[in-house]
């Protein structure tokens, strides 16, 4: 059963970096173009790692040592999540807050990183960063309370696993609005149209790119691939949440589930090809909406 | 424990959100107009058996509140161009937060009221808060167009309310209240052409200086 899972875990590991690509390219050829291959990132990890690194003089170990915390933070977060549909490798009781807080935590170093900088910009966009993040975090909490009160379970693996296979059908209306609360929040936390646009050019305008600018070498290839996983997380708890994995037998979960991550990248395309940004004083209501729409769904549940 | 009326009273609550989330008026109507469609679906997914009575109220309801009275706003703000509600009393992002705050109010209260029987334990709590939704609309934003609309949103919570006794409230009565609100709303565009060319602006707040 833990072959299973680390497979699982690996196999989405590995797909990771392909989905942002399949966003782009299905952004791109709806909006009339041609677009980057769908395996453009992987190369680009490959030609950033072989890369020197360059530190401005003002940074100092914080900034070097954050790629390493950001992708560590998102790789123990990997291992809380139940993949298969049945239990997490590594999980507990209350280990909810724990994926919740190693995010937080990776995100804390990324900008610190950006201040450590002394950029007037890279200030800028972690300011903007931690603005987006309070907003997230309590919408992000509200799903997973959602799932607490319907599963009874206190553990990400519990919550996603055998037990919410088995509520599924009861309490499909708030699972759907936790689903949807968690997709507005894999937009925002991945720095995605409408929160952010991956494909800005300007650094007024950026968020998450205007942090990183600075970083280089295979310390950029570090921040680009946590990024990439940190994107294939928030879809496999989308798609785990919207689909009883563990209705599936193992190897049948994962081929869902990795089928779900490539459907939920081309969800991001579309809306990426048909929406605009949102303004920046219009970030927060779109996030105060996720939260209320996970909110409703406990309200539906308690009634 | 979720049925099909279910849904729909769900999706009620979705576009009251909605209309509380939105800036731009023609998206406020839409909105408005999708309600109304759910509405008018409503009594015939609450009561199966297709009644003369069940299927006219949802005829007439799809008629009024999902195409005359959009159609009619649209009218409204295609003649004053108004595309934006600029600066309402409560900001969007709080607006949200209250009606939020309405909804699980309303779910709360709801099920301590002593209400003969429960004919979809939904009914009452959506009833309630549209209408909180529409009397937020209707209080706190600035141009008169959407203020109609909050008033449109106030009595679909109303007639979601009256849908617990559909069956007993003669055809007649269901239809005289229908008319009205089509009226209401009706004399409301009239006002608002007025308001409009009078001072170049839907603002209500310019209405204290009326004079005859």
């Amino acid at each position: 059963m833990t072959a299973t899972r680390i497979l699982t875990l690996l196999a989405v590991l590995l797909v990771a970096p392909a989905l942002p690509g399949i966003a782009t390219r299905t952004k791109a050829l709806l909006t009339g173009r041609r677009g980057a291959p769908v395996l453009q990132l992987y190369a680009d990890l490959a030609k950033l790692a072989q890369k020197g690194v360059v530190y401005s003089r003002t940074a100092t170990l914080v900034f070097r040592a954050a790629p390493v915390v950001l992708s560590a933070s998102v790789l123990v977060a990997a291992l809380l999540l139940p993949l298969d549909g049945r239990a997490s490798i590594f999980g507990f009781s209350g280990d909810l807050v724990a994926f919740a807080g190693l995010l937080g935590l990776g995100r804390f170093a990324l900008v610190l990183a950006g201040l450590d900088t002394g950029s007037s910009f890279e200030g800028m966009g972690s300011s903007r960063e931690v603005t987006v993040a309070a907003f997230a975090e309590p919408a992000l909490l509200l799903s997973f309370t959602v799932l607490v009160v319907a599963t009874g379970s206190l553990s990400l693996g519990g919550m996603l696993g055998v037990p919410l296979a088995a509520a599924w059908p009861s309490v499909a209306p708030s699972l759907a609005l936790a689903g949807a609360s968690l997709f507005m929040l894999l937009l925002a936390e991945n720095a995605r149209v409408p929160v952010d646009d991956p494909a800005t050019h300007l650094e007024l305008t950026m968020i998450h790119e205007v942090i990183i600018l600075d970083h280089s070498g295979p310390d950029l290839a570090l921040i680009l691939l946590a990024g990439a996983v940190k994107f294939a997380l928030f879809s496999a708890l989308v798609v785990s949440v919207l689909v009883p994995l563990a209705r599936f037998d193992p190897w049948m979960s994962a081929a869902v589930l990795l089928a779900g991550l490539a459907v939920i990248a081309v969800l991001v395309g579309v809306i990426e090809a048909a929406m605009a940004r949102l303004r920046m004083d219009r970030i927060p209501q779109f996030l105060v909406a996720a939260s209320a729409l996970a909110g409703f769904g406990v309200i539906l549940l308690l009634r | 424990m979720m049925d099909f009326s279910g849904l729909l009273l769900l999706l009620v609550v979705f576009t009251d959100f909605w209309v509380l989330g939105t800036t731009r008026m023609s998206s406020v109507i839409r909105a408005a107009a999708i309600q109304g469609a759910i509405l008018a679906a409503l009594p015939l997914a609450l009561h199966p058996g297709l009644s003369l009575h069940m299927v006219g109220l949802a005829i007439g309801t799809f008629a009024i509140k999902a195409l005359l009275l959009p159609a009619f706003l649209h009218r409204a703000i295609r003649e004053a161009s108004v595309r934006r509600e600029v600066e309402p009393v409560i900001g969007f992002t709080a607006s949200l937060c209250i009606g939020a705050v309405a909804v699980a109010l309303s779910f709360a209260v709801a099920q301590r009221l002593p209400l003969p029987e429960a004919q979809t334990a939904l009914l009452v709590p959506v009833a309630l808060a549209t209408v909180i939704v529409g009397l937020i609309v209707l209080t706190t934003r600035s141009k008169a167009l959407t203020q109609v609309v909050g008033y449109l949103i106030l009595e679909n919570g109303i007639y979601v309310f009256g849908l617990t006794q559909a069956e007993r409230v003669p055809f007649l009565v269901e239809i005289g209240v229908l008319l009205d609100v089509f009226v209401g709303v009706f004399i409301m565009g009239i006002v608002v052409f007025h308001i409009n060319r009078e001072f170049d602006s839907l603002s209500s707040a310019k209405l204290t200086e009326l004079k005859d």
